[in-house]
């Protein structure tokens, strides 16, 4: 273990303060990410910043909306009646995420800032743009079954691998954080960033930002919605491909659909205009099928993950099935 | 009390010690003063180290050594010329720490001591190294073309090796099968302590106590009686802990350099490539058969790998030479030299990748010649082992093809591939067979009776799992006719009496013959002692009069009778101990003892995404007379957890470039979690084999992997008609 500093702070100024301090200090919530990058010598950081004590961990009803803690467990948003009920997409999408006793540790926050579990990333010996900008992506012409095959850059060919935040990008959630200069919120798909030049950095935040919660507007998608997520394993595996599907159907017509896939790109991947396409058509099959070749557009693989090109459409069809009740 | 017999679901003499964490393990031994010992690895797969700088960790707080090449202490047995007389692994062991060569990633170039664990790993962050990089080659498929015969294999060839070509029906394919790791919950672990310069004392996590006596006191030129092997209790070990490893080594050089006792623990990302692993293989198979189904020929070329310094090899021909009756054979076993580490031992090692192969390759000629795959099996049973027509010592495998198949439900099987299905899912129903050789090694066991009447039993052999410390306390039991808590089994100390290492399948018919006859030995012992002294109530009574009951010997004729601590009290003994040395009589050479299982395996494949869901599994064994049908079953129910993960999702993935794993940890390295996992209804014959053991039992630990691989590859090829024949079974080969 490489010492570093231990702080606790009670107030959420303290805590940006207290990072904005050091110029390596890194907040910490569950640690079930942080903690293994660190073992494996991944990020070194010299302070952590706990910020578990942080009033962040309530979901409430608001108008127009829930609101998520960023300190709410994984488990606690999974388990509750108003996500069960209003955004079962949602609740799905972390259920088939890691292990029961992990989701008992994670965070809303610190599910989205988890790292990609590129095998490159996580070994020192290895080059990797990510871990450390300039050493190449060994990926690249690597192993690389489990990559980007939408979105990657020559930098980087990672994935994002988080369930939730598949479904919260569906949902059109969007991320409040705090930081020095103030607070702002940022819509959910724009909080992730693609790699581009600057693989090292997974998001938008800005230095010293906290996420302190996450708002998921009212929408018509409690009834008809499904998180697919194909993997070698039947639980506690990352996903090959993932799919949040949800629908909003009205006399067999479909009004408004939210699409976006897991697995395939440095973000959590939406599919505006797959969603474009299967507004007002009919709940089929053939629509399904159309939907997913428009998802598809512009894919391209390498190596080792060709299999994902024929794995996506296959799961985007069967989930929007499973949404629509019609497997 | 019901009198315990063998075959008895009794519950493990160690269980309640286990789960209530009093059991210790050898990272456990908190010892007074003990130190924390972590390991520095390699980043490259070859080359020398061209500079070492362990300065900032040895200035590091609570570091109390490192330990390099340039200052390790002297291993004698590092110098020793190399001896391949009885070695088990042909070549030049690794010498750990020995000068500056790499010869594999993760090779531990380093230990770091320091008085608390959190700071031993701090300092061996500390420690900078820089390397000479060399031309490497980890790649077996990249290299056939290099392949050799090694030192201790022959080509086994008979009838006309060339007969399957003109087969009438004739099946050709190449199988390939990744690396695997043995990967057990408790990662390699020592705790060492020298008592002076003359004696050391290990708390090993170890298969088998004499053999790290042994090569602990050849490495550190001890009398033997001074280096004392304690396998307390084990996590796991599958074949991994069946030799001395870096760890070891390092734990007791760091304990003669600090004066200190030093336990070191391997993190997960070492066990990959450091202390065993299964090696892949590329197998090319040929089988030929008549129009009816019988077996004409078989060719089976196995190519698998090995590290650079040692030539270790596996049986993976052997499932393939006496499963089946077939006049003609040719096979063939090389091996290629890798900028590896030396692989090992790992469950079924050999027969549990060369039985992918045959076992595939009978399910695809079922399928050339329109035949069900049981019955192809079943008309080419073998009456004796076809390698060397030896009668077998027994087989019921057409029991358990029999059993099977009818538990299974088999008959409900449409034989047309892609023609079941359960919505979304494809169904396919599967099958395999299974053969394991039977052995038996010389043990020794000691008891001791005891004033109250019970016994101490005492066996160098370590139990890392299967039971064996509940089966030796049952057979003691109901050899001496006492109730469990009775008989007081010690067991995993090199002090206590020989015995061999616990793999191979052969610890209950080794072992177990030795405290089966020990204990006979102490009934006789305690018959003359009972006859022989004026006074006592049984004086001069013939033999031919006398019989046990339970734990008191009775006259047929009279009403006397004397129970066991009556015969110590009558000669004023404290105690009676009794030694017997067990082998096998000359009958072993004259039977082929085997083994067999039928697995039958139900999948679901999921049309969409190609998901494999494994539904339901029988296995059928035939393991002779089952000793504890509890821990029997457990020793099934472990081979078939194995199996689907080396079916569906076990790889060690290395990237050939760097020669380095890239999924050395539990999250990428996938082994099956609970879901995975179906019901296991398992069958045994409980037949007794009247050669190998007096209590007629077969060794259970591995037979059910053997072919297991196969009937999951086979169902799936009858769920969606696509024969995968490159292990694991995930679902990108699927779609």
């Amino acid at each position: 273990m490489i010492p570093f500093q231990y702080v606790r702070p009670k107030q959420q100024k303290a805590a940006i303060d207290a990072l904005a301090r050091d110029n390596n200090a890194m907040f910490i919530a569950g640690g079930t990410n942080l903690l293994d990058l660190m073992k494996r010598y991944v990020v070194v950081p010299q302070k952590l910043v706990d910020i578990n004590q942080l009033p962040l961990h309530n979901i409430e009803q608001l108008n127009g909306g829930i609101r998520i803690g960023a300190l709410v467990t994984n488990t606690a948003l999974a388990e509750h009646k108003l996500i069960k009920e209003k955004y079962p997409l949602l609740s799905q999408a972390v259920v088939s995420g890691a292990s029961a006793q992990l989701r008992n540790m994670a965070t809303v926050g610190g599910n989205m800032m988890q790292r990609t579990r590129c095998y490159y990333f996580y070994d020192t010996a290895l080059p990797c743009n990510k871990r450390e900008p300039g050493t190449g992506c060994g990926a690249l012409d690597g192993v690389n079954r489990m990559h980007a095959i939408f979105g990657f850059s020559d930098k980087c060919i990672a994935v994002h691998p988080s369930d939730m935040s598949v479904a919260l990008a569906a949902l059109d959630a969007t991320v409040q954080v705090s930081g020095p200069k103030g607070e702002r919120s940022i819509a959910f798909t724009d909080f992730h960033r693609l790699p581009g030049e600057q693989p090292e950095k997974d998001t938008n935040l800005h230095k010293n930002e906290l996420i302190t919660s996450v708002f998921i507007p009212d929408a018509p998608f409690a009834r008809n919605a499904c998180y697919l997520k194909v993997r070698e394993r039947a639980s506690f595996a990352f996903a090959l491909v993932s799919v949040a599907a949800a629908l909003d159907i009205s006399n067999n017509s479909i009004r408004e659909a939210r699409l976006a896939m897991g697995g395939v790109a440095h973000k959590p991947w939406r599919l505006f205009k797959a969603e474009k396409t299967l507004k007002g058509m009919p709940v089929s099959e053939a629509s399904f099928r159309q939907a997913a070749a428009v998802a598809m557009e512009g894919a391209r693989a390498f190596e080792h993950n060709a299999y994902k090109i024929k794995m996506a459409p296959e799961t985007i069809v069967h989930a929007l099935k499973t949404a629509a009740g019609i497997v | 009390m019901r009198k315990v017999v063998m075959g008895d679901r009794l519950d493990r003499v160690e269980g309640q010690l286990k789960v209530t964490g009093v059991a210790r393990y050898a990272a456990e031994y908190n010892l007074p003063g003990v130190a924390h010992g972590v390991l520095v690895t390699s980043s490259i797969p070859r080359g020398r180290i061209s500079k070492i700088d362990t300065k900032a960790a040895e200035r590091a707080p609570g570091v109390l050594a490192v330990v390099t090449h340039e200052n390790a202490p002297e291993v004698p047995g590092y110098e020793a010329s190399v001896n391949n007389e009885g070695s088990r692994v042909y070549g030049q062991e690794f010498r750990l720490f020995y000068d500056d060569k790499i010869l594999h990633n993760f090779q531990p170039v380093a230990l770091v001591v320091a008085d608390t664990y959190e700071r031993a790993v701090h300092g061996a962050f500390l420690v900078s190294i820089g390397y000479e990089k060399e031309l490497h080659n980890t790649s077996l498929r990249d290299n056939l073309d290099d392949a050799f015969t090694p030192a201790d294999q022959k080509d086994h060839k008979r009838g006309r090796p060339d007969a399957y070509k003109e087969a009438p029906v004739l099946v050709e394919q190449e199988y390939h099968t990744p690396i695997q790791v043995h990967n057990p919950m408790e990662t390699h672990s020592t705790t060492a302590l020298w008592e002076g310069d003359k004696k050391v004392k290990v708390y090993n996590k170890t298969q088998a106590t004499k053999i790290s006596q042994k090569e602990i006191s050849k490495a550190f030129d001890l009398e033997k009686e001074n280096v004392e092997a304690h396998s307390p209790f084990v996590g796991g070990a599958f074949g991994s802990s069946s030799r001395l490893w870096p760890q070891e080594m390092a734990a007791i050089m760091g304990a003669k350099v600090t004066g200190r006792p030093v336990k070191v623990m391997l993190m997960r990302d070492q066990v990959f490539n450091m202390v065993g692993y299964r090696p892949a293989s590329v197998q090319y198979f040929s089988v030929g058969a008549t129009a009816e189904g019988k077996l004409l020929g078989i060719a089976h070329h196995a190519r698998g790998f090995t590290s650079r310094y040692e030539q270790f090899t596996e049986r993976l021909l052997d499932p393939t030479k006496s499963m089946y009756s077939c006049p003609n054979m040719d096979t063939s076993y090389k091996l290629v030299s890798l900028d590896m580490s030396t692989p090992c031992w790992t469950r079924g090692p050999g027969e549990t990748s060369g039985s992918f192969a045959l076992e595939s390759a009978m399910d695809e000629l079922a399928y050339a010649l329109k035949m069900d795959p049981l019955e192809l099996r079943k008309i080419n049973y073998a009456e004796k082992d076809p390698e060397n027509d030896k009668p077998w010592s027994s087989n019921y495998l057409l029991q358990c093809y029999e059993r099977g198949a009818e538990r299974f439900g088999w008959s409900r099987r449409n034989p047309e591939p892609r023609s079941m299905r359960e919505g979304e899912w494809l169904v396919g129903l599967g099958m395999a067979s299974g053969i394991y050789k039977a052995a038996r090694d010389r043990a020794e066991a000691r008891v001791k009776l005891l004033a109250d009447g019970s016994v101490l039993l005492r066996s160098a052999v370590a139990d890392v799992g299967p039971g064996s410390a509940t089966i030796f306390t049952q057979i003691a039991a109901d050899r001496l006719g006492l109730p469990m808590e009775k008989v007081r089994f010690e067991w995993g100390n090199s002090v206590f009496p020989y015995a061999p290492g616990q793999f191979g399948s052969h610890t209950t018919a080794s072992v177990g013959s030795a405290v089966y006859e020990v204990c006979t030995d102490l009934k006789q012992r305690l018959q003359e002692l009972a006859v022989n002294q004026p006074g006592s109530p049984l004086y001069g009574a013939q033999a031919a009069d006398l019989f046990f009951e339970g734990n008191t010997l009775k006259t047929k004729t009279g009403n006397a009778s004397l129970r066991y601590a009556d015969v110590l009290e009558l000669h004023a003994l404290k105690e009676l101990e009794v030694s017997r040395e067990s082998r096998g009589g000359p009958e072993l050479d004259e039977f082929s003892s085997k083994s067999f299982c039928a697995n039958f395996v139900e999948v679901r494949v999921h049309a969409a995404t190609g998901e494999v869901r494994v539904a339901k599994v029988v296995s059928a064994v035939d393991a002779g007379k089952i000793m504890n049908h509890k821990t029997a079953e457990s020793q099934v129910y472990g081979s078939v957890v194995w199996g689907i993960g080396i079916a569906l999702m076990e790889e060690g993935i290395i990237d050939h470039r760097f020669g380095r794993h890239l999924n050395n940890d539990l999250a990428d390295y996938h082994v099956p979690i609970n879901a995975d996992v179906p019901d296991i209804d398992v069958i045994f014959t409980d037949l007794e084999d009247p050669i190998v053991d007096p209590m007629g039992a077969k060794g259970i630990g591995e037979i059910p992997l053997i072919g297991f691989t196969a009937a999951i590859a086979n169902a799936v090829y009858h769920a969606t008609g696509k024969r995968i024949t490159k292990l694991p079974i995930t679902p990108d080969k699927l779609l």
